[in-house]
């Protein structure tokens, strides 16, 4: 007798189904890869829901400049190890205009570098289905996000188009210029996600463990400079602070929270007992309320 | 929970996370009409696993204060409400997925409105659900709503059932409330076909009974829903179930290995195993069971796999491999349940597509045998299925399917269907069984074949189907294409709208079902024709799409010719022959194509 499967078999199977589901009625798939912790478990599944194929689609980072160098050193890394392709998108208007969170303000920067370059990209290499590590515990409005979501020819969501999802039975038919997201991490928590990178020893980005770093605190938040882009103001000095971050994105845009978790299981123990919100962290949903979803109409998944 | 697991958490990590390494998972879902206390009881169990977040907490203790009525108490019904927005921006297909763990189990609960569209999101939510729990009003007792709720967790074959009677704060925790309504719901329950029924005296808002025991009822003995939830028995049905594997896609990295991946939806399989491939028929064995992690020796209900087998049979996706000596069954007519969950009607015999497990084919309905009210679950008579209606329908697919009855296996019973033009889901089925109609009439065997027939006719028959607006001159084409026909000696016959509702059709009016109907009759006939060597000219307005497609397809599409009259709306209406237009203009004809109804 076999033991009955764990909650995190149970998660992992279900993701390889629906990547296995989406790959099979899709014609040019890609993974949206940001690099952060729950990209890195989306990677690791793509490749056990194809084991011992190569997982038949490239990956897409779209790229604003601004990640933490630590981001790009792994982005290399894990593409190589995975043995797939990685393709990389900049939003060519973001680069000619010299788009920056600092003159342009977070807002702007999020929806020219991210919203619009990910529609270009898509466009570009004409991706018909794009896997997401978007999840469903992440704030209260992605409770009803859909498995797989559909979006029209110019990437909108359309939250009436959305269909009733039952067993695991997904409908993935598209019309012609339709594509589709999908979200295989959709049931998983943040502690599903950390758990998972435990017990699977999953490479992540080392700035999610505590290390003593350089970082100004703005507003409350304390930002690391992270390379000499980052404007100081006058009488502003970098102080080395052990930090580690919860979540990462643009490096001006991420706040970094005081810790000397520097192990995994630490930093578990420290998410655990010390209970802020992850996103808490990500400056674009300060911006307006609701903002998330209205990224969402917008295209940013 | 909360306590033991932090002594644990701050004590010893390591341990904390392998005890949390092997919590198993279990779904369930929460129904219960508007005010039950159905958020509350979620947001307590959020809050209780320690899921609500300090920042989340500081928003919660104002907006109780601001908005929440508990007079400046905690009122977690705001955890999980207020997505007002969401309901501005018009999303009516809401079942929201909420996660909370204690140290035995994760759970995901599938949270359904108890109000609009129950019928479509309850249906979603239970399709997943291992257990229901149902809420009731201790004051109100079992309602109609309950009875509803029942009902249709039972159909979705959800077997253990969870009575959470809630607000007994407010019946002063009295034990013969609690009884009364016990008795009441298990009398009605047990001949819905729940197999375990559970019931709990509860307050939600109080938390008596939802975590830990309440001093306030002494006299209950049983379980606090937590406990229930996480000891009660998930995966055995699927498990014990005889071995199936849907064919997801087939695994081919170079020409040494070729595996089928599939997630497997019952029983369980070795290496060594004699498995079955649907619907080919074919036996082999499997020779290994991959996965990244290594090979498995053994692959139970539930797993995502790779399965090679020993010899190069042809399998691709679609085709289940099942356990060689318990197979499940193929058809192509079924009885089935059907839940409608779009606006547009369901017609007998418009095409579809249905989607069971990985397979996709094409599907017509026939007109219900009766639908099922929900509220008082008597049968009534239907020709259609609306939104939110559930019937009883024959169904007819154009390939063979492989499938287990609904009761055996969810994933090989349930199926949704596709609508052709738009994609949408507009519906959902659960299989009965196999009509044997397909094997039971076999063909009469015919000695003069459509080739002989052809052959002293001196041409092929086929269907010329000639569509468009009234006053389009389809008539007028047929009439004038006839007589050129007929005077190069061919054999030909018209087939005209109006002449046929006179009689074959005189019993059909103009709703969409009636069209369908009129539609079919007439393909069916002049498909007969056709068949007798005739080449059929047909007049017909058919304004849909689905139906020329469907005519396209009881003809045969080698010999039939669809043919558009493109004549402009304002250009037939100015002839207007019959004054029709002018009728429907002033409003005496309903359902007119091109003024109130569509031409696609
Ligand atoms: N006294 C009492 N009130 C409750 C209980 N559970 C919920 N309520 C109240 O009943 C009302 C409706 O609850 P809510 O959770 O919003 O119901 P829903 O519509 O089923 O989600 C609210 O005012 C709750 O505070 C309970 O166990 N006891």
């Amino acid at each position: 007798m076999t033991a009955p499967l764990t909650h995190l078999q149970r998660l992992e199977a279900e993701s390889i189904q629906i990547m296995r589901e989406a790959v099979a009625e899709s014609e040019r798939p890609v993974m949206l890869y940001s690099i952060g912790k729950d990209s890195s478990v989306m990677l690791r599944l793509a490749q056990k829901a194809f084991h011992p194929s190569v997982p038949p689609f490239p990956l897409l980072h779209v790229d604003t400049t601004w990640k933490f160098r630590a981001m790009y050193e792994l982005r290399e890394q894990a593409a190589a190890d995975a043995g797939m392709e990685l393709l990389v998108h900049q939003n060519p208007d973001c680069l000619a205009q010299g788009i920056d969170p600092f003159t342009h303000g977070s807002a702007v920067h999020t929806d020219m570098w991210k919203t619009e370059g990910l529609k270009q990209a898509l466009d570009k290499w004409g991706f018909d289905a794009a896997f997401g590590g978007a999840r469903r515990d992440e704030e209260k409005s992605r409770a009803k996000e859909r498995v797989f979501s559909i979006r029209s020819a110019q990437h909108r969501w359309d939250p009436k188009q959305q269909r009733p999802e039952l067993w695991r039975t997904y409908n993935v038919r598209r019309s012609v210029g339709e594509t589709m997201r999908v979200f295989p991490l959709s049931n998983w928590t943040e502690l599903d996600i950390w758990q998972y990178i435990h017990l699977e020893d999953i490479a992540i980005v080392p700035l999610y463990l505590a290390a003593p770093r350089p970082v100004v605190e703005r507003n409350g938040t304390l930002i690391m400079v992270d390379d000499a882009r980052m404007p100081l103001a006058s009488g502003e000095m970098p102080e080395m602070r052990s930090v580690r971050f919860r979540t990462l994105g643009c490096y001006p845009l991420t706040g970094a929270v005081e810790s000397e978790a520097d192990t995994l299981p630490a930093v578990i123990q420290e998410m655990l007992l010390t209970t802020t919100s992850e996103r808490q962290g990500r400056m674009i949903d300060f911006d307006s309320s609701g903002s998330m979803e209205k990224k969402k109409q917008e295209g940013y998944f | 929970m909360a306590h033991a697991r932090d002594a644990l958490l701050s004590s010893d990590i390591d341990e904390y996370l392998r005890v949390h390494e092997h919590k198993s998972l279990l779904r369930f879902i929460t129904c219960g009409s508007v005010d039950d206390g159905k958020s509350t009881l979620i947001g307590r169990l959020l809050y209780e696993s320690h899921l609500v977040f300090e920042d989340h907490l500081a928003a919660l203790e104002v907006d109780s204060r601001q908005v929440g009525t508990q007079g400046g108490d905690l009122d977690f019904a705001l955890l999980v409400d207020g997505l007002a927005a969401e309901r501005e921006q018009g999303i009516t297909i809401d079942v929201a997925y909420r996660f909370f763990s204690t140290e035995r189990r994760k759970f995901i609960v599938a949270d359904t409105p108890g109000h609009e569209q129950y019928t479509r999101n309850m249906v979603t939510g239970a399709s997943t659900a291992d257990v229901a729990v149902i809420l009731i009003d201790a004051r109100k007792g079992v309602l109609t709503q309950t009875r509803r709720h029942s009902f249709l967790v039972s159909l979705l074959g959800i077997d253990q059932v969870v009575v959470a009677v809630n607000k007994l704060d407010l019946v002063g925790y009295d034990e013969a409330v609690f009884d009364a309504i016990e008795a009441d719901y298990r009398a009605f329950a047990t001949e819905l076909g729940i197999r375990e029924i559970t019931c709990i005296p509860m307050s939600a808002l109080r938390g008596d009974n939802v975590v830990e025991p309440s001093p306030n009822t002494p006299w209950y003995a049983g379980p606090t829903l937590i406990e229930h939830l996480e000891t009660v028995a998930i995966d055995a049905r699927e498990a014990d179930a005889p071995f199936r594997l849907p064919v997801q896609w087939v695994n081919r990295p170079d020409l040494d290995f070729r595996g089928f991946s599939g997630q497997i939806v019952g029983g369980r399989v070795r290496r060594g195993d004699a498995v079955r491939a649907l619907p080919s028929g074919r036996t082999s064995t499997v020779s290994r069971l991959v996965t990244f992690d290594g090979d498995l020796d053994e692959g139970v209900a539930g797993q995502s796999v790779t399965v090679v087998l020993d010899d190069e049979i042809d399998v691709s996706r679609g085709d289940v491999l099942c356990a060689d000596d318990a197979p499940a069954d193929v058809a192509d007519q079924f009885e089935a349940h059907v839940v409608w969950m779009h606006d547009d009607e369901m017609l007998p015999g418009r095409p579809y597509l249905m989607k069971l497990g990985t397979q996709t084919v094409g599907v017509t309905f026939s007109a219900p045998k009766y639908t099922v009210n929900v509220n008082t679950l008597e049968h009534l008579a239907a020709r259609t299925l609306r939104l939110n209606e559930i019937g009883v329908c024959a169904l007819a697919t154009d390939r063979p399917v492989v499938f287990d009855p609904y009761a055996d296996n969810r994933d090989l019973g349930g199926f949704v269907v596709i609508d052709r033009v738009t994609n949408a889901t507009v519906g959902a089925g659960l299989v009965h069984f196999a009509l044997r109609r397909s094997k039971n009439i076999s063909w009469q065997r015919l000695d003069v074949t459509a080739d002989a027939r052809a052959a002293l006719n001196g041409h092929r028959g086929g269907v010329v189907w000639l569509t468009g607006l009234s006053g389009s001159g389809k008539s007028t084409l047929a009439n004038l294409t006839e007589r050129r026909l007929h005077a190069l000696g061919i054999h030909t016959f018209l087939l005209d709208g109006d002449n046929v509702r006179h009689g074959l059709n005189h019993d059909l009016g103009f709703t969409d079902a009636d069209r369908v109907e009129n539609i079919r009759r007439v393909a069916e006939v002049a498909a007969l024709m056709a068949d007798a060597g005739l080449v059929v000219l047909v007049s017909f307005i058919s304004p849909f799409r689905a139906e020329r497609e469907l005519a396209r397809k009881v003809v045969g599409p080698t010999r039939f010719v669809e043919v558009f009259v493109d004549t402009p709306l304002d250009v037939a209406e100015q002839r207007d022959p019959k004054g029709l237009y002018a009728r429907a203009r002033r409003g005496e004809i309903a359902n007119f194509t091109g003024i109130d109804s569509p031409y696609e």
